[in-house]
């Protein structure tokens, strides 16, 4: 019976060429892609294409993460994993290691990427990820072990993407594998059990933790710091309510929270409005003093700084308009 | 289908024991009356040497369980993924044992190709949802782990939480070693909540030997009790089991 998993990591040379016991496809490693708690990832070579492969001597990690990218690849619309291409044993000497080959995705770690285009994509991103969550609790789902590490943004047309589905559970059931920060029992917040609020209590977390790359540690009261630590951040103050409900489990759908996301990004872009047009009130008097005659007239002044108005909510409007078009486009 | 129950003892220990049987011996006893052990070293600033590195691998080698070693802070999410990992295993002893006998005697999972495998695991997922679990735990207390057991009781209640959302009863019991009077104290009986053991936990005042082998020995008597007093007591065991719910 195999004992602790976690102490022999593989160490596999670039150049080996992996064959397959069953199906018989050869992959050339190429470079280590990453490894965890549960084995190793690693770039590889078939037939001139690029793949991913996993490998772990723990046959039970292996085999189910295999059911679950299986039942993603039946399922229409689930496009938050990788897609599953292979699962074979390689035997190497008097050794059998399971592995399982997938689609590789290619691209930037979501917090790297954060780092480099700035802020403004988090609300995308966060949009995006709800969207697929959506469909994948629709599916029975729960993707359990959301956090930045496992989020991938690749493109052109620039998109989320979920790399390691070790995580995934069946609803109703115990979450099987969970990182502290992101985990609502370690906040004491809840309970943990798959169902939708999990994953959305982990999105919150990673909004929050775009702000604090560095994590920080849980106290006492966990809501409480939670709060404190949204009402120090204007980005995320703006979002306060979305993100307290999500913290608190009141969204029982994705799509509830995606709503109220854009909603609150609407709002808080009028409200960004609207403190420009008092900036540009503030400024004016001067000319005012002089020339008291508009003052008695001052119907005449608001017509054109509506009008701006307008059109500052029209070309967000557009914006965001065209955004979601481009996004549906890609879903297509 | 009627779901059985998983019997576990999780040592949590930093170093060697020096008192009383070998627990390797008692892990071995354990394994043959069907309960699994499994063996979490802590270390903070002190680092487990090689002996006592062996004797926490050998204990949950000879005991049919699994043993990791870990800084404390790094205990609650151990604690938790030591015991479903060992129940997983646990699980898939049975399912490969029925495989032996429908299959002939060469045969196991591994052998099987890897969809018939995927088949085979979701039925061992099944299974690891809805069993029933009994985990004994036993704390060590002697004095060098004084500082490491608020640690440990945060562990245990993340334990607590991460059992109870399976879909099977739960039942925990908690021991520690050396006890006041006796090499090994009971500070919680049966019950399906670890919350209860909050306040027992403060009281504690670490100190004296490191008797791991008459522990293991003593949680082993325990489980056996339970079961005779189970027999009289049916009734009240299924009450026991609805609180949980």
């Amino acid at each position: 019976m195999m004992m602790n998993s976690m102490k022999n990591p593989f160490n596999i040379p670039n150049g080996t060429v992996i064959k397959g016991k069953w199906h018989l496809q050869s992959y050339t490693i190429v470079k280590e892609l990453g490894r965890g708690a549960n084995g190793v990832v690693y770039l590889a070579d078939w037939n001139k294409k690029r793949v991913a492969i996993k490998v772990s001597d723990n046959n039970v990690t292996i085999t189910s993460e295999m059911n679950v990218l299986k039942s993603f690849s039946k399922a229409q619309g689930v496009t938050l994993g990788p897609s599953l291409l292979d699962v074979d044993d390689w035997v190497l000497g008097n050794k059998t290691i399971p592995f399982y080959v997938m689609e590789f995705i290619e691209g930037v770690h979501f917090l790297a990427f954060i780092q480099q285009k700035g802020k403004s994509w988090v609300d995308i991103f966060i949009l995006q990820l709800l969207a697929d969550l959506e469909k994948l609790h629709e599916q029975g789902w729960v993707f359990g072990d959301l956090k930045p590490d496992n989020l991938i943004v690749t493109g052109p047309p620039i998109k989320i993407r979920c790399i390691d589905v070790g995580g995934v559970t069946l609803q109703g059931r115990a979450i099987k594998e969970f990182t502290e920060f992101y985990d609502r029992g370690y906040w004491g917040l809840g309970s943990r059990k798959a169902e939708p609020s999990f994953d959305l209590f982990a999105v919150a977390m990673i909004m929050i933790n775009t702000y604090y790359p560095q994590r920080f540690p849980k106290q006492q009261d966990g809501l409480s710091l939670l709060r404190q630590k949204i009402e120090a951040i204007p980005e995320l103050r703006k979002h306060e309510q979305v993100l307290l409900r999500a913290l608190t489990g009141k969204y029982a759908t994705a799509i509830q929270m995606r709503e109220d996301l854009l909603d609150s990004i609407s709002k808080s872009s009028l409200r960004n409005q609207s403190r420009a047009l008092k900036q540009k009130t503030t400024v004016s008097p001067t000319p005012n003093k002089k020339r008291t005659v508009k003052q008695i007239q001052p119907s005449t002044k608001k017509r054109p700084r509506k009008h701006s108005g307008i059109k500052e909510t029209i070309i967000i409007f557009m914006v965001v308009c065209f955004l979601y078009v481009l996004y549906i486009y890609q879903q297509i | 289908m009627q779901t059985g129950t998983l019997k576990q003892i999780l040592l949590i220990t930093d170093g060697c024991s020096n008192h009383g049987e070998d627990p390797v011996a008692m892990a071995a006893l354990a394994k043959e009356q069907g309960i699994s052990v499994n063996v979490i070293g802590v270390m903070e600033n002190d680092v487990i040497d090689d002996q006592g590195m062996r004797e926490i691998e050998q204990i949950a080698s000879q005991g049919g369980g699994v043993s990791q070693v870990v800084y404390a802070k790094k205990l609650s999410q151990t604690v938790q993924m030591v015991t479903r990992q060992a129940m997983t295993q646990t699980l898939q002893g049975v399912v490969n044992q029925e495989l032996k006998q429908i299959l002939g005697s060469s045969s196991s999972m591994e052998d099987l190709p890897p969809e018939k495998r995927g088949e085979i695991m979701e039925v061992v997922d099944d299974l690891n949802e809805t069993v029933n679990l009994e985990v004994l735990i036993l704390v060590d207390t002697s004095a060098s782990m004084k500082h490491k057991l608020p640690t440990v009781k945060e562990a245990l209640l993340d334990l607590s939480l991460s059992l109870n959302a399976r879909l099977g009863n739960n039942l925990f019991s908690l021991f520690i070693f050396p006890g006041k009077k006796n090499d090994v104290e009971k500070l919680l009986d049966w019950s399906p909540r670890l919350e209860t053991l909050t306040s027992a936990f403060s009281k504690l005042t670490p100190g004296g030997m490191t008797p791991t082998g008459p522990a293991i020995k003593e949680a082993i008597s325990y489980f056996r009790k339970k079961r005779s007093i189970r027999g009289l007591l049916s009734r009240h065991d299924d009450e026991f089991y609805e609180e949980s719910i």
